[in-house]
């Protein structure tokens, strides 16, 4: 009985928060700039400029091995990456992979585990709009 | 032009190689070990290294390494509960102990019935089997890991581990 009705609801649910002509990737930037929103009144859109400006940026916050995104996505998105265990990682661009960031549970876990490798923390909402704004623009 | 020539080449080789190894596994050689087939474990054993054969370490290795991915050699590995219980299953019924016994008994060698070890680079038998290797050689910048086995066994995303 319960279980009939979840499933119903659970589709509606998903029909309300996706609007009818958004890919998945949209939605996902939709959610991180109502986050951004959220984190600073002052928010006023991504910028796929400032996305890349971070993904080469060295920091020192996190892992000395891996002090910028590029460390293991290499210098262009357009080409594959490497993991320092020297694991083969496909583009990181859009054009050159576009099955990209289709699946919101798997960036969201990238997102944690790569910026703390890199920043040693979380990134913030604006980062990860901007980060992805660049990259759907490659 | 020899483009049209090259997948016949690579057909010749994989069936050479595959000639080999069924020679072997059959004489019950120590240079294959089954690559991962589940596509949950291959996604999340097989993004940041290549996805360890379950036959390479027991299942009590694998069950103390699944319950902690948060502290994955200080990588957070960590998974939801549904997909680490898949994934855990997975391990433990095809490891070196259980399912993938008939590949990997003499990995075992020299570990304590008792010891759960994590790493099979600290493995007694694979530390033997590459005691030859010159350090310059794990320090290269190909190699830089000891877990990065594809550097040097070309073959090993397939399973195969035969010296060159
Ligand atoms: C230590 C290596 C490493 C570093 C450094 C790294 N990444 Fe990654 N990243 C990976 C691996 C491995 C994957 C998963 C493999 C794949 O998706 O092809 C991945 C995947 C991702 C994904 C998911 C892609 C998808 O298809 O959904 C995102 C988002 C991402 N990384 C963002 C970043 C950002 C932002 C940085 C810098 C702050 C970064 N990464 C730095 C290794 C790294
Ligand atoms: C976020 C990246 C990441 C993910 C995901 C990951 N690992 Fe690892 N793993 C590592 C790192 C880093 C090491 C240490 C590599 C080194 O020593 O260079 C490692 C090492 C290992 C080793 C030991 C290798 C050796 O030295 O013998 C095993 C076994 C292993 N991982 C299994 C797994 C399994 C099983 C999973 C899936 C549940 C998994 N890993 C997922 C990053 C990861
Ligand atoms: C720096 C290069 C290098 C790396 C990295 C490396 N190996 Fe090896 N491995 C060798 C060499 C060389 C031999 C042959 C040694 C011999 O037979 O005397 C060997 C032998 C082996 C054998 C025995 C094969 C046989 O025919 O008996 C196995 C199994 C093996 N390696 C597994 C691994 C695994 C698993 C990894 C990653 C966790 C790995 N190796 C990483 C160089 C390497």
């Amino acid at each position: 009985m319960s279980s009939k009705l979840a499933f119903p609801l659970g589709v509606a649910a998903m029909l309300l928060s996706t609007s009818p002509f958004a890919g998945p990737r949209e939605d996902l930037l939709a959610q991180y700039a109502t986050a951004a929103r959220a984190e600073a009144p002052a928010f006023s859109g991504f910028s796929s400029a400032r996305g890349e400006a971070f993904h080469t940026r060295k920091f020192s916050g996190g892992k000395p091995d891996s002090p910028a995104c590029t460390s293991c996505h290499g210098d262009s998105p357009r080409s594959a990456g490497r993991t320092l265990t020297g694991k083969s990682i496909d583009p990181v661009a859009v054009s050159a992979a576009p099955r990209r960031y289709t699946d919101p549970a798997k960036v969201e876990k990238w997102f944690k585990r790569n910026c703390n490798e890199v920043l040693g923390r979380a990134c913030t909402a604006q980062e990860k709009g901007d980060w992805l704004s660049f990259m759907i623009s490659q | 032009m020899n483009i049209p020539y090259r997948p016949l080449t690579l057909t010749l080789v994989g069936l050479a190689f595959s000639a080999i190894v069924l020679q072997r596994v059959e004489a019950g050689g120590d240079d294959y070990f089954p690559p991962v087939i589940d596509p949950v474990v291959k996604e999340e054993c097989g993004s940041c290294h290549l996805a360890f054969a379950p036959s390479m370490l027991p299942a009590r290795s694998w069950k103390r390494m699944m319950a902690d991915l948060k502290n994955h050699f200080g990588d957070d590995a960590s998974v939801d509960a549904a997909t680490a219980a898949r994934i855990s299953a997975y391990l433990t019924t095809n490891a070196a102990d259980t399912g993938g016994k008939r590949y990997s008994s003499k990995l075992l060698r020299g570990i304590a019935p008792n010891s759960a070890p994590l790493r099979i680079t600290e493995l007694p038998r694979w530390v033997d089997k590459h005691r030859e290797v010159p350090n310059w050689e794990w320090k290269h910048k190909d190699v830089r890991s000891k877990a990065n086995c594809v550097a040097c066994h070309t073959g090993a995303e397939q399973g195969f581990y035969e010296d060159d």
